[in-house]
Parts: structure tokens; sequence; C-alpha cells
């Protein structure tokens, strides 16, 4: 094993200054999903005595031939009772090179919407594949939900590499009927046996005629940044800071995270959506000064004018600002059951501000596995389909797949607070 | 250019969710209880606040078995700050007749704390509860939501949960119904230490390996403390120990350790084997689903 692969368990400090890679993963029961990542917390020292103690006895009692990885993400007793995944659960593991967050989601089709939130935090998202079984409806399912989500790198993992006799015959046939599957994203498949541990985090000797990396060392090295800090710059202002105080009469900073491009000081800037301008004479970051700012740090942005900017304003690039409109079409995953209809109205939160929104045209809907198109009068629970909406106060945006934060919304049902739907800008008019 | 350093990136991450309850809730509190976790908060609330005042006070759950030193220190870090604390009592809620106490040698405040936490919430009316708790403590902690509802009886619903999506965090409550708000969600215990030693932040000497007079029960060592009752077979000895998490006296287990300063600390909690509630509290331990049934109450 080369030294950057040892766990960082057993090198402390080293990760001070690791990076941080979210991923996501969406698999069913069967193909071996939760005993990847078992497999991932196992392999990597990550999982503990007490949790692999607590795992053995359970597998004990249920008469398991062996100690069943997958017991390690069980959750709630909800869910150990019923043998389902209800919901998304987060696991951690790290190593010397970088720290991973995983969103772990189910995958049947009435779970769509928990994959989507999955998804939408996720630099990564590995989709697993049944070796015996090559792509389903599933697998096509999860790379359409990571290429809506605008998830930058996919992994398909050919698991269960074991139950075909190490075949790379069959490998080959499901890299290549991967064809144009991940869209716009970086593909890569890895054939795996998430059972024995090959090609997980240890290379193992089963499958000689297999090059490349193994998944962990392909999580370790894939680029993590999106293209966040090569687009325009753009800082929703969350909180406005105003001591008011005797040491501070006069402060007033803008506090926010930056969600795109950079922020320099001497920059001119344009607050949308009413479009007054100004520039930046001074930024802090926990009360240090800094000269720039980059997403997606947390920063106070001071101006040299004094104008009346609150929450939900957007600071942007004076050159190139994002657009404030009421009208505009977006992609959106339906999330309760009562189904969407044209005319539905509701709470829309986009970046820190809200407003109010009703939906004037549902455009067509997405089937999920094929990603055809039909005409649609609703949107039924776990549906995505393009909507028409039209929003009570402009609001500042760019298309998603511009900017996965100031083209993002939710829609939030006003009687129940419930989070109906999560939204994809795609343009505006 | 670089991507940032993990710990930055979980700092501005968790900055963020402490402005958006700020903003987004009329009346949040902040519990602190003199833990390391909550302390991190308190640093995390700095950095997203000053130079002006805390948007909300400290809220304190006293068991009234506390350990001396963390009131000592929290009591410390709260005039420095100048912030406002209350302190909620559960010896009030017994005194009231709002909770029983627990009777017998392994009687415990910490269930107590619910009611205790749920009252002082109304009473204040807050709308929102911010806490250190994180996702990698405990198998129900890993389904939760950084922002997490609570119904009008402080219930957790864990199969009717809001999707959380992107950094979009629905704040949305009715009256009367609160939010549990989570910064430290994606955090985990080494992350922790590793911040404290990152900002050098001071702790609790409770934290470091000391000589403390301890008893053996169920595999676990415990603080000799006037709140227990010894079984027979136990006894007490000095031990040299250090506490990896800090709560409530009577179900916060020690372990043994030399580990005196932060850097020591920090190589055994990366060598370490055991998580951090499995090793000292025994509040998880009674059942498989221990923390799941106490979170749908309304626990922290």
């Amino acid at each position: 094993m080369v030294a950057n692969r040892l766990p960082a368990r057993s090198a402390a400090g080293i990760h001070d200054s690791s990076e941080l890679l979210r991923f996501s993963t969406a698999g069913s029961v069967d193909d071996g999903k939760s005993t990847l990542i078992g497999r991932l917390l196992y392999d990597t020292k990550t999982a503990f005595e007490d949790q692999l103690s607590h795992v053995a006895d359970v597998s004990r009692r249920r008469g398991d031939a062996r100690t069943n990885l997958a017991l390690l993400t069980d959750g709630l007793r909800a869910e150990r009772e019923q043998g389902i995944t209800i919901d998304v659960a987060y696991r951690y593991f790290s190593t010397t090179r970088r720290k991973f967050i995983i969103a772990d989601t189910p995958g049947h089709k009435q779970y769509t919407r928990n994959m989507v939130t999955g998804a939408s935090t996720a630099g990564l998202s590995i989709v697993l594949v049944d070796a015996r079984t090559g792509l389903v409806e599933q697998s096509r399912r999860h790379a359409l939900i990571a290429g809506l989500l605008g998830i930058p790198q996919l992994v398909f993992a050919v698991n269960k590499m074991d139950l075909v006799g190490w075949d790379e015959q069959v490998f080959r046939r499901i890299e290549q009927s991967l064809g144009s599957l991940g869209g716009a994203a970086h593909t890569v498949a890895i054939p795996i046996s998430a059972l024995t541990g090959a090609n997980v985090v240890e290379r193992g000797s089963e499958m000689p005629w297999y090059a490349g990396p193994t998944l962990l060392e392909h999580l370790e090295e894939v680029p993590v940044d999106g293209d966040l800090t090569g687009g325009p710059a753009r800082f929703p202002v969350q909180w406005v800071i105003r001591p008011q105080s005797a040491e501070h009469p006069d402060y007033r900073g803008y506090a926010g995270q930056v969600a795109g491009g950079v922020l320099r000081v001497g920059d001119e800037i344009a607050v949308l959506p009413g479009g007054r301008r100004s520039r930046i004479s001074r930024l802090e970051q926990a009360g240090e000064p800094v000269d720039e700012a980059v997403s997606p740090m947390s920063v106070t942005v001071h101006l040299a004018d004094d104008l009346d900017v609150g929450r939900g304003d957007l600071i942007c690039a004076i050159d190139q600002p994002a657009v404030a409109s009421q009208e505009l079409t977006a992609m959106v995953c339906w999330m309760a059951d009562r189904p969407l209809q044209a005319g539905g109205r509701y709470a829309l939160k986009h970046t820190t501000r809200w407003t109010r929104a009703i939906v004037t045209d549902i455009v067509h809907e997405i089937d999920v596995n094929t990603g055809a198109r039909s005409p649609a009068s609703e949107l039924a629970l776990n549906a995505l389909g393009r909507i028409a909406i039209k929003t009570t106060s402009p609001i500042a945006v760019d298309p998603y797949e511009v900017n996965r934060t100031t083209g993002s919304f939710i829609l939030v049902d006003e009687a129940t607070n419930a989070t109906v739907a999560a939204g994809m800008i795609c343009t505006t008019t | 250019m670089t991507a940032r350093p993990h710990l930055r990136a979980l700092e501005d991450e968790a900055i963020h969710v402490l402005r958006e309850v700020a903003a987004e809730r009329e009346r949040p509190c902040l519990l602190f209880s003199g833990g390391k976790d909550s302390i991190v908060l308190l640093r995390l609330a700095e950095k997203a606040f000053r130079p002006a005042r805390f948007p909300f006070p400290l809220l304190h759950v006293d068991t009234g078995h506390n350990f001396p030193e963390a009131l000592a220190y929290r009591d410390r870090r709260v005039a420095e700050l100048g912030e406002r604390l209350i302190v909620a009592s559960v010896q009030d809620s017994i005194d009231r007749g709002r909770v029983g106490e627990e009777t017998g040698p392994r009687a415990s405040r910490n269930r107590l704390q619910t009611t205790t936490l749920l009252d002082a919430i109304a009473e204040h009316q807050f709308d929102a509860a911010i806490g250190g708790a994180r996702r990698d403590e405990e198998r129900a902690r890993a389904k939760e939501r950084i922002f997490s509802h609570r119904d009008e009886f402080g219930q957790w619903d864990p199969k009717n949960q809001r999707p959380e999506l992107w950094a979009l965090y629905n704040g949305r409550v009715r009256r009367g119904e609160h939010l549990r708000v989570f910064p430290l969600s994606n955090w985990t215990e080494l992350d922790v230490w590793e911040y404290i030693r990152l900002e050098d932040i001071p702790l609790p000497d409770l934290y470091f390996a000391h000589v403390r007079e301890v008893f053996e029960r169920d595999g676990m060592l415990y603080a000799a403390n006037p709140h227990v009752t010894l079984l027979p077979g136990e006894s007490i000895s000095p031990q040299l120990v250090r506490f990896r998490t800090v709560g409530d006296m009577t179900c916060t287990g020690a372990v043994r350790s030399a580990a005196r300063t932060l850097d020591e600390v920090i190589a055994e909690v990366a060598a370490s084997r055991v998580t951090e509630r499995g090793a000292t509290r025994a509040d998880d331990r009674f059942t498989e689903a221990a923390m799941e049934d106490r979170k749908r109450e309304g626990y922290f």
C-alpha cells in the first residue's frame, strides 16, 4: 500500500489541510450499495469497534454466513424492521488526502426525491451496477438524476464481479453500453466486488486485466471544485451586521457565503434585483481583512457607498450580472403527495430570499427512466418535469447549469410548511 | 485554484447555517453546555456575527449533576463573550412536579432533561434551538436534517422530514412548533478536535488526562460523585483518565488516558477504535434504538 493511502485515523493531524469531497450513492436493496459503503468505512478503518461488534452480533442473530457490512449503514428501527432505507443518511470517512461526506440514498422509484436531495450537494455520484444484469432501468434513472442535478463526476461501480468469475468481457460490455448515459459529467466505470473488497480500497489480485484506479483512488484524485470559481462573482446577502455600538457606531457589513466567482477589494459590483452599483471597499473573514474571497467562503462584504442592501439581495460582478426576473422556466422534482398542477401557489426560496410563486404552466414531464418528454397536466410525487412560474417580486437568477446556487430554488407549501419541490432554473423571460 | 481545506469548508457551512437560522427565525437560542461541541459553536457564532452581539441568547439545561469544571468553564466563557445565558434547571422541573426523579443506583437525570428543555423553549417562546449534535455520533442522528422540524409536542418524526436541498434551508414553522438546528452536522469527532487546535480554543480540564476517583460499572469508568450509589462489588479508586464527552455525571464515562495536551488527545482520538458515545455514554446503551426513542420525544 502506498503511503498516501494510509487511513488518516492512524496519522493524526496530517489532514488539517485535506480537501472535502461530497458524493452521493444510490442503489436498491439488492445491488450491494450498503455493502459497498460498509466496505469503504471498514477498509479505511473508519468503522469503529463498537459498531463492528454490534454488526457482528446482529449478523449472527440473523444467521448470516459472514459479518454483513451492509448493517454498518443501518439506520432507524423502522428501517430495520422493514428491511428498507427510508431516507437520506449521511456517512463520513477520511484518508490522509481527503475527507468524504457520503449522502446515501435509497434507489427505488418512490424515493426519487431522496436521490435528488442527496445529489443536490454532491460533487460526484456513484451509480451501482450489478455485473450480472448490466444497466437496468434504475441505473439509467440514477444517471439521469445525476445529470439533471449537474453533478460533475459520475462513477459507474460495476459490482459483484465475483459472481461473474471476474470476467473482463462482462465488464467491457457494460462499459460500452454506458454510451452517453453520463451526459455532461465526467464518467468512469470501475469493476469491483464490495463483498470481497476488490478494487474498492485494496486492489486485490482477482482482476489483473484492470489497470485503472480503485474506487478510493478515484475518489481521492477527482477534482473537487466545481466550476464555481471560474464563473462570474455571486454573493447572496444573508445577514446585515450592524453593531450600532459605541465601539462600532457606523459598521455595516453584508454577511454571506460566496456562491460563485471571486470577490476582490476594489471590484465594481451591482446589487440585484434593484441594480444599484457600488464598489467593494473591504472584505472580512471572521473579523480579519482579506483581499479576496472565493466560493464557498463565508465572509462579510463592505461597500463604498451607503446603499440600502438587505437579506435576499445579490451582489454580483458588474460586467456579468445575474438576471432579475419574475418569470422563469425550471426543471422540478415534485416531492409532495398532492400533485403539482398549473395554478398552484407556493412560497419560493431562492438563495436567501423568500417570495411567492404561481405555477403558470406544466411544460412537460420527463420519464425518469428514459429521459423522454411527454405532455402532462400534473406532476405526481417523485415526478420530474419542466414548469413555468411567475413570482410576486423579481429574483436575481442564473441558469442552473451555470451556477447551482443562484440557479436553484425550493417551493414550500404555505399551509403545511412542507418543502414540496426542488427547482432548477432553465430560462428567464 | 486549490480547494478549500476541509476544516475551513466545514466552518464556512456552519457559519452559513448560523446566519440562516438567525435570519429565518424570530427567537432562536443556542444550547451551550460547556461541552466541546457547543464550545466550537460559540466560536463559530463569533465568526458569524461579530463585531455585533449574537442575535440569540445561550441556553443551558442544567441537570444539577453537571461536572463543576464544566459549569465554571460555562460561566467564564459567557462572561468573556458578554452574551446572555439562560439556565433551565432540571431540579426546578422536579420541584414543580413536572418530572419525577428516577430512583435506584442507576438513576440518571439524563432523560428528564427533555422536559426541562421543552418547558424552557415554551416559556421563552423559542422557535429554534441551535445544538452541537453531529451526524457521526449515532445512527439516528445520521438521518437528521440540519434544520430539523419539531412539532408542538417537541417531537421528531423521522419518517416525515422535510427534504433538505442544496443549502436552501426551510426555516418555516407554525406557532408552537420549533426547529432544532445543527451547524456541526457534517463534522466528525476528529474534525471538532482538529478545529479546536486550529483555532486554539481553550477547553475545560476534564478533556485532558487527570487523576480522578472513579468506579467501574458495565465496563465503563464513572466519576465518583454524590449523585450515585455504588452497587455491591463496586469500589472507588484513583485512575488517570479523561473525558471524551462531557454530559451528566451520572451517565458520562471516562476513558483511561495519559493524553494531557491537545496534540496527544488528537493522536488518541485519531487512533481510537470506539465511537465516543459507545465509549462513554451509558444513555445510548440501554436499547438498540435508545437515541432514536429519545430524539422522538424531543431530546437534544
